[in-house]
């Protein structure tokens, strides 16, 4: 099998994530996204790790998992409570950052 | 390669399975600990069951090493024709370039666990030391245990006692039977927790918890050096091993190997075997740290019997003697260096020997002279005298534990609990005839008596010392002896003869010696009056409370031996008496296992122990050590391969010459040496009579100052030390100990550690103190002139420049600043991505 | 991509296959989850990607991070993202306006990323094969794991903890 055929995979998924992440409203919808270019990331370091016979990249691949999960855990409990202060979760219309 | 012989060797069940006798006493702990108050005999039955059952084990095993032994010198033609009869060789000067081979121990162990590649075994690895002391501490455990059931009947830790010693005969067997390092310092630990356990087991006393404290910090300061020295050896080790025999640095079969391999690093072999010998010093209470052993005596007798007689003292002496080549090879023992070793057992046969002079306890009379002992020990393997030293171990254990034993029953039945020689003790050997009897033969085994146990090994350390070389060491050896008879001889006067004086003459008036532990018995058994001089009395007691025992046992012993006046001195109960006669047998007759001396007349077959206990320092072929798997023991079970080359230069190598074989030269390529070769003394009558004379001079001189000091009151002894003052003050010197623990307590502790904490104080008050408040004041001041000129006039106006431009330009940028979370994800994707363009268009041109 | 596979010669044929129809799967699932008017069915999708990229984990011989995956991502944070969508009240059927109003920004920058990507990609690699080996054992990822990466591991491990306990103090009512 070909190297690149791992790569542009994780390429292709990267780069959907990441219009998901420009394009979407929602909240979670943008945490979804998120996930898919931290999937792509990994494909990356798996299909290293076959590349080299090094297990380094499985490794690192697995602390992706773990911080994935830290992640998602934390966000949505960013997302629930300001769905709770706000009753809404639309990120354009959170901008009290606005200067 | 090397005419190499395999040689079939016998084992068997024992030998393969000794790991039982470590075993089951460690079960038979947990039993009691769980369900002994439940049982009968209050989880004493449990105890003695299992030391039982390890000491069937262990002299099973015993029985089967000597097969194998045997099995060496018949197994088929070629082998009788290599071997020839075992006697004293030196080594390579075997008759007709031949020599005995190397009887390789039986080892079972398992994988306990594993560390990045680096496999730790237990199980049991069976030599001739191992079960020659395997079955001599299951054996004295038993005893002692048996001598327990009476002697603390009704105790209020009755249980916890026998749990306590049941897993402390269990730690030595552990340690005795131990593979490799890591097991040593399992047994070695378990041994020292138990022990602080034991001592401190009336603990309600602040004088035994403090005296089981001092022990277990005594006892810890040289476990440090445990644990270095088996680092360091480790380290040297560990590469050689892997190498060579497939092992780790750990094995103790390995270590040897290595030590005497002539590769190894001779400062990491010097640094590891100070460092091992520092943890002996503290364990077998040699100088500097005996200190801790006359304390040990607060614990109950048995334990004090148990513990000086073949267990924990004896731990030191036999990790030396386990890995003797490290030592050997560090200290040029071989080569008659004058070592470490010798020098601390020398010194403390000495000065124990003087301390026994001065104690009035009987318990620490025998406390010092088991240190000395110790001494005895260490001088011997100091100075290459394995085989006497190990055998020393073997009958110093019969009858130091018997002498104890002995003074239990004399406080048990005799003295009212009291060991105080000069106040509760004299003219009991009419009362005491058993006890009396068991403790003069076990004294005249002690200082050497012709043909007492003691005689056939403690001569013959002292012989095998001048034989090698030391002079000075063998006097100072002999010294000792003169010492011990005297000691002794006012021991023996102080308890057994003279005018019965205190608790032995049925006077309980005095009473000074029950404190606050045993006050519940004093009221109901005496009335409140005696309770309230106890109190009284309590501040009296400093040296020669320590060691008091509760009043509980005496009732269950009247009851035993059915004696109707509980109030005077009897004998005890026959629970107390059988062992003590079974031990004084031994001392008689123990010494009968290795009398060198008869070997002469009667062949080199009566000495049992040379034969089957020491190890041959024959080369063994390396190779056919590797073929043993994973969690094995480098040593085969079933066959042996030596080499029985010895090489050439040996012919006329008697003593004088340059020596070789094993511990002298490096062995052979591809062949190692377990065992360097100790030379042995030949007797001779003169030497024999020599400190036999020795000794009865001690005796004499000792019996006429003991009658005209003690009997006969002669007005020109009475009173010597408060008129001289030359002796007033050597008996001070020796009543405070060499004043070693005032040095501990008072200079280490106090003149060290309290300046340093003055110090830390005054630097804390005066020097931080006052930079912090001076840099304090300094800050404020320089602060206040800031303030005034740079602050008001040079920063605002640079402030406010800034923020007029930062408004500025914040105002231009505004637009992007839309605050809308995925406008801010477009803008950082959308740069990250014209910066990598940026990145490749940069490498790709 | 069908033309990068078959220029290439000595491929295992049926391994490729696999590849591509995975892969194609997963780039409609994954172009699905983005563009879905329904929050349940992105989430859905979203499934179905990471379930693709579990096998595709299986497919370069990384049994154990595929097994974590599946475990972590399928197991425990879809659940944590359906409880998400749940107590936010998101409508369960169509939703308008899921969609920011700058939406058409993400396509372009979407597109030059894959491109710069893919061309990246294509230029280091070429037609490199990759080697055929058999699945890493867990053992040298477990040696990895306590040996030289252990300082990250324990770094890792108070990540979770802090996440942990972080979320709790975040969703807390009072």
């Amino acid at each position: 099998m070909l190297a690149v055929n791992f790569l542009l995979l994780g390429a292709a998924l990267f780069a959907i994530g990441v219009y998901g992440v420009i394009a979407r409203r929602n909240a979670v919808m943008v945490l979804m996204s998120i996930e898919l270019i931290l999937n792509a990331v990994s494909l990356n370091l798996v299909a290293f790790s076959l590349m080299t016979g090094a297990v380094d990249g499985q490794v690192f691949a697995l602390y992706v998992i773990a911080i994935a999960a830290a992640e998602v855990g934390v966000g949505l409990a960013m997302v629930l409570m300001i769905y709770r202060n706000r009753k809404t979760i639309a990120l354009d219309e959170l901008s009290e950052m606005k200067g | 390669m090397f005419g190499a012989e395999v040689l079939e060797l016998s084992s068997g069940w024992f030998l393969e399975n000794a790991w039982l006798t470590g075993l089951i006493p460690v079960l038979g702990f947990a039993v009691i600990l769980f369900f002994g108050k439940k049982l009968p005999m209050k989880g004493a039955e449990v105890g003695l069951a299992s030391m039982a059952a390890s000491l069937v084990v262990a002299v099973g095993a015993a029985v089967q090493w000597m097969q194998r032994t045997n099995s060496a010198e018949s197994s088929g033609e070629e082998a009788v024709s290599l071997v020839q009869a075992f006697g004293r060789s030196l080594p390579g000067v075997a008759e007709g370039a031949e020599a005995e081979p190397f009887i390789t121990p039986v080892a079972t162990t398992w994988v306990w666990w594993q560390n990045s590649g680096l496999e730790f075994g237990i199980g049991s690895s069976v030599d001739g030391l191992a079960v020659l002391i395997l079955a001599l501490v299951a054996f004295i455990a038993l005893l002692v245990m048996v001598f327990s059931v009476d002697y603390v009947r009704d105790d209020r830790r009755y249980t916890h006692f026998f749990a306590a010693i049941t897993l402390f005969a269990g730690g030595m067997l552990i340690m005795v039977m131990a593979e490799n390092m890591v097991q040593i310092i399992l047994g070695w630990e378990i041994m020292g927790l138990t022990s602080f356990m034991l001592i401190g087991h009336w603990w309600e006393e602040e004088a035994n918890s403090r005296a089981a404290l001092k022990a277990f910090f005594t006892v810890r300061v040289g476990d440090v050096g445990l644990l270095v020295g088996t680092a360091i050896i480790f380290f040297g080790a560990n590469q050689w091993a892997v190498d060579n025999l497939d092992s780790n640095g750990f094995n103790i079969a390995a270590i040897q190997a290595w030590a005497l391999s002539g590769e190894a690093n001779t400062q990491l072999l010097l640094w590891g075997a100070v460092a091992l010998f520092i943890a002996c010093i503290g364990k077998s209470g040699q100088f500097p740290l005996h200190t801790w052993l006359p304390d040990a005596m607060a614990g109950p007798t048995p334990v004090s019997s148990l513990l000086h007689s073949s267990t924990m003292v004896v731990a030191g002496v036999f990790l030396v003697a386990r890995i003797y080549p490290v030592f050997w090879e560090a200290f040029n023992i071989g080569t008659g260096g004058l070592s470490f070793i010798a020098i601390i057992g020398a010194i403390t046969i000495v000065i124990a020997a003087l301390l026994a002079f001065v104690q009035d306890d009987i318990k620490k009379v025998l406390a010092y002279s088991t240190v000395s002992q110790l001494g005895y020990m260490m001088l011997g393997l100091g100075t290459g005298a394995w085989l006497p030293a190990v055998f020393h171990i073997f009958t110093h254990a019969f009858f130091k534990c018997a002498l104890f034993l002995c003074a239990g029953s004399v406080s048990h039945s005799g003295s009212h609990h009291s060991f105080d020689m000069k106040k509760d003790m004299g003219g009991l050997r009419k009362k005491m005839p058993v006890t009396f009897a068991a403790w003069c033969v076990s004294t005249l085994a002690l200082t050497g008596v012709f043909p007492f146990a003691g005689f056939w090994s403690k001569d013959e350390i002292i012989d095998n010392v001048g034989n090698n070389g030391y002079t000075f060491l063998m006097w100072v050896g002999l010294f000792g002896a003169a010492l011990t008879a005297m000691y002794m001889t006012r021991a023996t006067y102080l308890t057994f003869f003279g005018e019965p004086r205190g608790a032995a003459a049925g006077d309980h008036g005095h009473d000074d010696h029950h404190l606050a532990h045993a006050e519940e018995h004093e009221l109901a058994h005496a009335g409140v009056a005696r309770s309230l001089s106890a109190g009284a009395n309590v501040k009296s007691g400093v040296e020669g409370s320590a060691s008091d025992e509760p009043h509980g046992g005496h009732g269950g012993s009247a009851a035993d031996d059915g004696d109707a006046h509980q109030d005077g001195p009897h004998e005890s109960g026959k629970l107390i008496l059988i062992p003590i006669v079974i031990l004084a047998f031994f001392a008689i007759f123990a010494g009968f296992a290795n009398p060198t001396p008869l070997a002469s007349r009667f062949g080199e077959g009566v000495e049992l122990i040379k034969k089957y206990v020491e190890p041959r320092s024959t080369p063994v072929v390396a190779e056919e050590f590797l073929a043993s798997g994973p969690g094995e023991s480098i040593v085969l079970v079933d066959g042996v391969a030596y080499a029985p080359s010895v090489s050439p230069a040996a012919e006329g190598g008697e003593a004088g010459a340059e020596k070789s074989g094993c511990g002298f030269t490096a062995p052979e390529a591809g062949t190692v040496c377990f065992f360097p070769g100790v030379s042995h003394a030949e007797p001779t009558f003169a030497k024999i009579l020599l400190s036999l004379a020795v000794v009865a001079v001690g005796y004499a001189l000792a019996i006429g100052f003991c009658v005209l000091f003690y009997g006969r009151r002669d007005p020109r002894l009475v009173g010597l030390t408060e008129r001289n003052k030359a002796l007033r003050g050597g008996f001070l010197f020796l009543k405070n100990k060499y004043y070693l623990d005032h040095l501990y307590e008072n200079v280490i502790v106090h003149a060290v550690a309290h300046p340093i904490a003055k110090t830390a104080y005054w630097i804390n008050q005066h020097v931080l103190d006052a930079t912090v408040d001076g840099v304090g004041t300094s800050t404020r001041r320089a602060g206040e002139w800031v303030y005034d000129n740079i602050d008001q006039k040079l920063v605002d106006g640079a402030v406010n420049g800034s923020g007029w431009a930062a408004s500025e330009a914040g105002h231009a940028m505004q637009p992007t600043q839309s605050g809308k979370v995925s406008q801010y994800g477009a803008l950082l994707f959308g740069a990250a991505t014209v910066g990598a363009i940026v990145l490749v268009l940069v490498n790709v041109s | 991509m069908s033309a990068v596979i078959l220029a290439a010669d000595g491929v295992n044929v049926s391994q490729n296959v696999g590849f591509g129809i995975i892969a194609a799967i997963m780039i409609f699932a994954a172009l699905n989850v983005v563009t879905t008017k329904n929050v349940v069915h992105a989430a859905l999708w979203l499934v179905v990607v990471l379930s693709g990229v579990a096998a595709q984990y299986i497919l370069a011989a990384a049994e154990f991070v595929a097994i974590s995956q599946v475990l972590v991502y399928i197991g425990a944070v879809m659940v944590l993202f359906l409880f998400g969508i749940m107590l936010t009240r998101a409508q369960i059927g169509k939703e308008a306006g899921l969609n920011n109003t700058g939406w058409v920004l993400g396509i372009p920058v979407g597109l030059v990323l894959f491109g710069l990507l893919a061309w990246v990609i294509l230029d280091a690699f070429g037609d490199d094969l990759l080697p055929d080996r058999g699945p890493a054992p867990t053992v040298m990822l477990s040696d990895q794991f306590l040996g030289i990466y252990l300082i990250p591991f324990l770094a890792i491990s108070f990540v979770l903890l802090a996440a942990a306990i972080g979320a709790i103090v975040l969703a807390r009512k009072d």
